[in-house]
């Protein structure tokens, strides 16, 4: 299964989610942000870093780079994307995903792992999960503090569109256990069609027991299955 | 044409957390200024456009903050005001960014 990761001047994870995704049996290639087709991959994935440097704001910037413009409708036909960390503030950012992810609370780079709860095992990207599994993975962000407006927030709630939630270790979702101060504990969200998906901690760093989790694993799994399944479908990547 | 300065100011939506304010805040009121009761951060975007008339320019610049310059989502925008003097000129001015700044950046 071809998965696209994009690079941004500025991205810094791109070469882990390569590896995680060739680690789980599927075909990485990269793609440069000058880049334009999408070529017919299966899915697309964003990755983190600091894309031109968060000017103006973390996301602003890259959304409008020209590959964008292939994975925007690429998104929209029902091709699955994924956004990690700077990544899903782009998605957000381009209005593939709603809301916005501002400065953490602490006002500081929070860098360390956190816990999160897998809220929905239905999705392409957390099938390999069990329901409500507490997952441990690591996090580096200055702005993952989830934000939207209270008819977005009750809509993502309403519609089990919350993917992860920040938790502790006994699956509670605490004000202690949030590292950013996100709204509702928020760490990941899907999009309504389900194709889209968003998160700021780092799925792709938790691929070895030798780097302390492979809660990262199922993630990365689930997508490759998922897309073996669909392989064929015309809505995945049909003719992009 | 003529040519038009703008000064764009992006704020926190009310409602929305401004965690530098809510710092600058307390760092204020550790300081002894403890009248203050309410800090927030914004940033401040100066253009220089060109454009048929003042209507113009704002309509752009209106444009602009609404495409990239301001996130809906938590920010509001303000186009502050509007200077209509400006020579007409190519040349970058001796005040503004030279060879060595732009070299580094």
């Amino acid at each position: 299964m071809r998965v696209a990761v994009v690079t941004f001047p500025g991205s810094n994870c791109d070469y882990d989610l390569y590896q995680a995704v060739k680690q789980v049996g599927g075909n990485p290639e990269f793609r440069w942000h000058r880049d334009r087709g999408l070529d017919g991959v299966d899915a697309v994935m964003l990755s983190g870093g600091f894309s031109y440097g968060d000017y103006l704001r973390a996301g602003a910037i890259a959304r409008f780079s020209p590959i964008m413009e292939d994975v925007v409708p690429f998104a929209e036909a029902g091709g699955p994307v994924v956004g990690v960390c700077n990544g899903f503030q782009i998605l957000c950012e381009a209005g593939l995903l709603p809301g916005a992810l501002i400065r953490n609370e602490s006002l500081r780079f929070q860098s360390e792992d956190c816990r999160m709860r897998v809220e929905r095992t239905d999705t392409p990207f957390t099938r390999g999960y069990d329901a409500g599994q507490v997952i441990r993975v690591p996090l580096a962000h200055a702005e993952g503090n989830y934000r939207a407006d209270a008819e977005t927030l009750a809509r993502l709630e309403g519609d089990d569109l919350v993917l992860f939630r920040y938790v502790d270790a006994d699956g509670a979702a605490s004000p202690e256990s949030n590292p950013n101060g996100s709204t509702a504990n928020i760490a990941g969200i899907i999009s309504e069609e389900g194709n889209v998906m968003g998160m700021m901690p780092h799925p792709e760093r938790a691929m070895e027991s030798l780097l302390g989790s492979t809660d990262g694993v199922p993630l990365f799994e689930s997508l490759i299955s998922s897309l073996a399944g669909s392989a064929g479908a015309d809505t995945v990547g049909a003719g992009r | 044409m003529k040519r038009y300065r703008l000064e764009i100011r992006v704020t926190p939506r009310p409602g929305i957390l401004d965690p530098q304010g809510k710092a600058i805040h307390h760092a204020l009121h550790s300081l002894g200024w403890t009248g203050v009761d309410d800090v927030r951060v914004g940033k401040a975007i100066h253009l220089e456009i060109e454009a048929e008339s003042e209507e113009a320019a704002r309509a752009d610049a209106t444009a602009m903050c609404e495409k990239l310059l301001a996130n809906p989502v938590t920010e509001d925008f303000e186009i502050d005001s509007v200077q209509t003097d400006l020579p007409k000129t190519d040349q970058p001015k001796v005040d503004q960014a030279g060879p060595d700044q732009a070299e580094q950046s």
